[in-house]
């Protein structure tokens, strides 16, 4: 589904990824790890179309970016560490917003906006201002507008930033259910153990490049730590 | 890595330079003491100085205007350096250009600065060009400045040309024009109406374009050798 | 958390339409404005009430008798409307990019140009407010009629002017580290030839000059927003494109 080869990007004379290979199988579940400043972000926004490359190919169900971006973005959903959502409108009126900006027209808007609240478990509360939410609340609905138009791909970066223990864990049922539907995702965490408990495959980023790239299966979680560890050459792990 | 900094300074250059100083000179020598003097006194010598500095300023910001567009098309940031040092030049000269027309207004017009339209004009050119060095400062990361940049230096050339095309077509104003029919209400106007004016004019305008392209030209050279050494500083810090 | 029935497999995706029209993802972007502002009104507020301040102290500033009004009236206008203008542009972007939903909107399939032309004509509507509402209050206070149909058409030409540069440069500082006070340096020299025709016509046209004296004055400002828009349009495209 995702397929990057030979990917560069520098910032002036600073260079952030340093000739990345990457393939993500349809319908995996990526977890991307890596310490601050290995590029996960800078990877995240080349691969949302945000940023643009360097050097090197990304596709993206076939399609090429940067060249094709506007095919490649209709077929992604976004949930980021901030919930990009509007604090003045409510949230059926969110993802009203964000469907007309995907071109689903009015009548089946309105059914994949109550559909995709009472998904993330925010039906009751569909017409309450979004400033009035929980963080937790907020990173539910800004789930259910990343699968409103029914994305091929997801992109989560950092989803769990900011929660508490209970939003934590609803958010994990929450992934785990949206995994089921077939969407390829990848997910940047920090989060070691949450990481390989959700996901299928897992890479480990190093200095701009991918230092490790597997199966979660095949490793055990307790010998994750000390994997990461060796990867990324850190003496101690979060 | 053995890396390069500095290149030598390229024969072209060097003789540009030459070329550029004595024709500096000679140009200086011929305001002051080659053309006749006119009926408004020495002080009327500064207007080959004055219409000398604008004609290399206005060179200037049209090329910074050219590199960022080509910047924006090509993202080399060759061109992102050729605007810069463009536009600081262009800053110099036409910041030149407003002095020097000041110290002549102060006996002619009475007045140091007049709110006329083209006087008003320039100072809004001026002002456009301090801001895009304000707007420079602005930004951190290299590439969001450059493309920045470029945009801005592609507003503030458009709209200079605007501001001058509009206070051009107004009637009321007393800057004079020496090249082409002066305004009614001009005051203070001369007429460059000797061969040895008009040479010496010429010689002057011919100076100022040759000294602007050879100061971006050492401008350009400097930010490319602060950027290689803000680079090779990188490459060591991560390595 | 209860599932409910629900299938969103990739098989259906497939057939989904891909990206809006360009004007409805700027009527879209407007609409959407307006009611977060309509929600909270803390941007129009705010315009609103710098408005009816700046007003005051230039009454006091310039002692507004009854001839100085005739000349400075519209350059009060303008200038109010101006730096009303800029609070708006200020916060229209900033308020986009601090929960980072400009990601959000970047990352539709959309026409950046629309996502341009969206904001622009949510700062312009804001404006506009603004602008009737001290129309209003200049009429009250200074007795000065500003209700004329060509007054009306030289600002409708000198906002939508303003705007266009104001929301292009501002999509800019919005990254900037000291974006409150960038903006004010970069947009008044560029949006200079606008505000000088605007204030020139409407003096004109309010001292009751005959039209051939001022007609040039509109015609210019025409130009300069054909030229402008264009310029803009193409423009953001590289201010947002990374």
């Amino acid at each position: 589904m995702i397929e990057i080869k030979g990917l560069v990007k520098a910032f002036g004379y600073m260079p952030v990824l340093r000739g990345l290979d990457l393939q993500v199988e349809r319908g995996s579940f990526l977890a991307l790890l890596g310490p601050n400043g290995s590029g996960k972000t800078t990877l995240m926004r080349i691969l949302t179309a945000l940023s643009k490359p360097t050097a090197g190919t990304v596709l993206i169900g076939g399609w090429s970016l940067p060249a094709e971006a506007a095919a490649v973005r209709a077929q992604l959903g976004v949930v980021a560490h901030q919930p990009l959502l509007y604090d003045d409108l409510t949230a059926a009126e969110n993802l009203h917003f964000y469907g007309q900006l995907y071109g689903l027209p009015r009548p089946l808007r309105q059914g994949r906006v109550a559909e995709v609240l009472a998904r993330v478990g925010l039906g009751a509360r569909a017409d309450d201002l979004v400033r009035t939410f929980s963080r937790g609340m907020q990173q539910r609905l800004a789930i259910a507008r990343a699968i409103l138009h029914r994305p091929h791909v997801l992109f989560f970066d950092e989803p769990y930033t900011g929660l508490d223990q209970d939003a934590a864990a609803m958010l994990d049922a929450l992934l785990r259910d949206v995994a089921r539907d077939g969407h390829t995702i990848v997910m940047t965490s920090h989060d070691l153990a949450r990481a390989h408990a959700l996901s299928s495959h897992m890479a480990i980023l190093s200095r701009g490049k991918i230092g490790f790239h597997g199966l979660s299966s095949d490793i055990r979680p307790d010998s994750l730590p000390a994997l990461y560890a060796e990867v990324t050459g850190a003496a101690s792990v979060r | 890595m053995a890396h390069r900094v500095s290149t030598p300074r390229s024969a072209i250059l060097t003789g540009l330079t030459v070329i550029a100083i004595l024709m500096f000179v000679v140009a200086t020598l011929m305001a002051l003491f080659y053309a006749p003097t006119d009926p408004q006194g020495m002080v009327q010598r500064i207007f080959y100085m004055h219409l000398g500095a604008f004609m290399g300023g206005s060179l200037a910001f049209l090329i910074a205007a050219i590199a960022s567009i080509l910047y924006l098309v090509k993202r080399n940031f060759k061109w992102d350096m050729m605007a810069l040092a463009a536009i600081e030049v262009g800053l110099v000269l036409t910041g030149f250009t407003i002095v020097s027309g000041a110290i002549w207004a102060r006996p002619i017009w009475n007045t140091w600065w007049t709110w006329d339209p083209r006087l008003t004009s320039a100072a809004v050119m001026w002002l456009a060009y301090a801001a895009y060095l304000m707007l420079r400062n602005g930004f951190e990361d290299p590439d969001r400045r450059a493309r920045f940049a470029a945009v801005y230096g592609i507003l503030a050339f458009s709209s200079v040309l605007f501001t001058t095309f509009i206070t051009r077509v107004r009637p009321d104003t007393i800057h004079p024009v020496v090249v082409g029919p002066s305004p009614q209400n001009a005051q203070g106007s001369f007429e460059v109406n000797s061969s040895a004016m008009r040479l010496t004019l010429i010689f002057n305008i011919l100076t100022y374009i040759v000294a602007a392209i050879t100061l971006i030209w050492y401008r350009y050279r400097l930010e490319r050798f602060t950027r290689q050494v803000q680079a090779l500083k990188m490459q060591v810090l991560s390595r | 958390m209860t599932r409910i029935a629900h299938k969103t497999t990739v098989q259906e995706a497939s057939q989904q339409p891909a990206g809006a029209p360009f004007w409805r993802v700027m009527v879209a972007l407007t609409a959407k404005d307006l009611r977060a502002e309509l929600r909270g009104r803390e941007l129009i507020n705010a315009m609103l009430l710098f408005s009816v301040l700046a007003v005051l102290i230039f009454s006091f500033a310039l002692e507004l008798d009854r001839q100085a009004r005739a000349t400075s009236i519209t350059g009060v206008w303008w200038v109010t409307v101006v730096f009303a203008g800029m609070l708006g542009l200020n916060r229209s972007l900033a308020s986009e990019k601090d929960r980072g939903n400009l990601d959000a909107l970047l990352l539709a399939p959309v026409a950046r140009g629309a996502l341009f032309f969206g904001k622009m004509f949510s700062n312009l509507i804001f404006m506009w407010i603004v602008a009737a509402l001290l129309t209003l209050l200049i009429t009250v206070l200074f007795n000065e009629t500003l209700f004329l149909p060509w007054l009306a058409a030289v600002m409708l030409l000198g906002t939508v002017g303003f705007a266009t540069v104001g929301t292009l440069l501002s999509s800019m500082t919005v990254h900037a580290r000291a974006r409150e006070t960038l903006l004010p340096i970069l947009l008044l020299p560029v949006s200079l030839p606008i505000i000088l025709s605007a204030v020139r016509a409407s003096t004109a046209i309010l001292s009751g000059a005959p039209q051939e004296d001022w007609i040039a004055w509109p015609q210019m400002l025409l130009v300069a927003d054909i030229v402008l828009l264009a310029l803009a349009y193409i423009l953001f495209d590289f201010v947002v494109e990374e």
